[in-house]
């Protein structure tokens, strides 16, 4: 049972890891990784979904009828949506304003669906637990390293958290703007897949 | 009459729904590999996104504020999405079974498609007018197809170049995507 629970937990971090090996989730995750901080946010806020849909969708996959599933499993992470939304216009508002419209948008993530449908449907309440948590800290994971990436070469700072960069090149570095702009979105994307493939095979 | 055609232009090319605003990227990714299946999504993107942008402007204003409920929003726009293409889906294969075989197989995705969410919760921020709603998803939806079928056709090409191993596929496109939008930056000194 341990066993297995750390498998659940640790294939969203590497092997199954959403952004990069799924390619799930691309939307947020081109839209807010301009800064690292961004992305640490974004990725919490899904994590908090991830993990809460995937045991609420576990518990209740017995009682669920088959045909309105999908329908279901929209609901119930639409409420957890709200949540995420109340909780973070209390306590981090700036971040808030900053994600916008990427919040409620986590609704239509198909990270937080596709594991609702692929594996908390079918399994227990703990594994499902297991497997939301790991696949929502592999999301995180992959949005802040893209989100780092593309605030180092394309800004020359590195803010991880409160709106002050922790780390800036120095004075003779020229920022690349093109890495923060929209199409650099998508090339630092592509490159990062491209290491990945390189790295390791799926 | 100006303004709305101003929004129109603003909404196709300069904040792109795809290029620029980043929503919609799944399916951008995923049915842009054939020139077909392309033109089918945005098709059926253009159609739905059109009906939600109308359904939810009303729905907000008479029903949430009405309420007083605001923060039901999410809840209640991504219900009545998911209902509308369900409806939709049933009402074409009723009645225009040509046009359900054209985007048939599209219809269901275009729940978990973030442009139409998305553009429903654009027109709520800026505080559309119903007329100006209305143009503003017919316009967004049109620049997801503009940017879905171009796609398509770089793409396509695409295949037949030798690409490196480590870039095939899914990285190659993103980097094409990536060029695309740089083409669209150039339409943001237009308005």
């Amino acid at each position: 049972m341990a066993q297995s629970l750390v498998k659940e937990f640790t294939k969203g971090l590497w092997a199954e890891i959403p952004l990069f090996r799924l390619v799930l989730g691309l939307c947020p995750a081109l839209a807010v990784t301009k800064t690292c901080e961004n992305g640490i946010g974004m990725g919490m806020a899904t994590t908090f979904v991830l993990l809460f849909s995937n045991i609420l969708v576990s518990m209740l996959r017995n009682i669920i009828p088959s045909k309105v599933r999908i329908a279901c499993y929209i609901v119930i992470i639409a409420t957890f949506v709200t949540i995420v939304e109340f909780v973070m216009q209390a306590y981090t508002y700036e971040l808030f304003l900053k994600l916008g419209i990427f919040i409620p948008l986590i609704v239509v993530n198909c990270v937080v669906l596709g594991r609702a449908e692929a594996f908390a449907g079918k399994n227990t309440v703990m594994l499902s637990a297991a497997d939301g948590l790991g696949m929502g800290i592999g999301f995180t994971l992959a949005l802040s390293s893209l989100g780092a990436v593309r605030e180092l070469i394309g800004a020359g700072t590195l803010t991880v958290w409160g709106g002050t960069p922790l780390f800036t090149i120095g004075h003779g570095y020229i920022p690349f703007q093109f890495m923060v702009e929209a199409p650099g979105a998508f090339v630092g994307l592509g490159m990062m897949l491209c290491l990945m493939n390189l790295i390791g095979k799926k | 009459m100006g303004d709305l055609f101003v929004l129109a232009i603003s909404c196709i090319f300069i904040n792109n729904i795809l290029l620029a605003q980043f929503l919609g990227n799944c399916p951008f990714l995923g049915t842009s590999k054939k020139m077909e299946t392309a033109v089918g999504m945005a098709m059926a993107v253009i159609f739905v996104l059109v009906m939600a942008g109308m359904i939810t402007w009303i729905v907000d204003l008479y029903l949430l504020k009405a309420l007083n409920v605001e923060f039901l929003r999410t809840v209640s726009f991504i219900l009545v999405i998911a209902s509308l293409v369900q409806f939709v889906e049933m009402f074409l294969k009723k009645s225009i079974p040509g046009l359900y075989a054209g985007l048939g197989i599209f219809l269901p995705l275009i729940t978990t498609n973030c442009a139409v969410m998305g553009v429903c919760l654009i027109n709520i921020k800026e505080e559309y007018t119903f007329i100006q709603a209305l143009v503003s998803s017919f316009a967004y939806a049109v620049g997801f197809g503009l940017a879905l079928i171009l796609f398509a056709g770089v793409r396509e090409r695409v295949i037949l170049a030798r690409v490196p191993k480590a870039l095939q596929d899914t990285s190659i496109g993103l980097i094409t995507a990536g060029m695309i939008a740089l083409v669209f930056t150039v339409f943001r000194g237009m308005v």
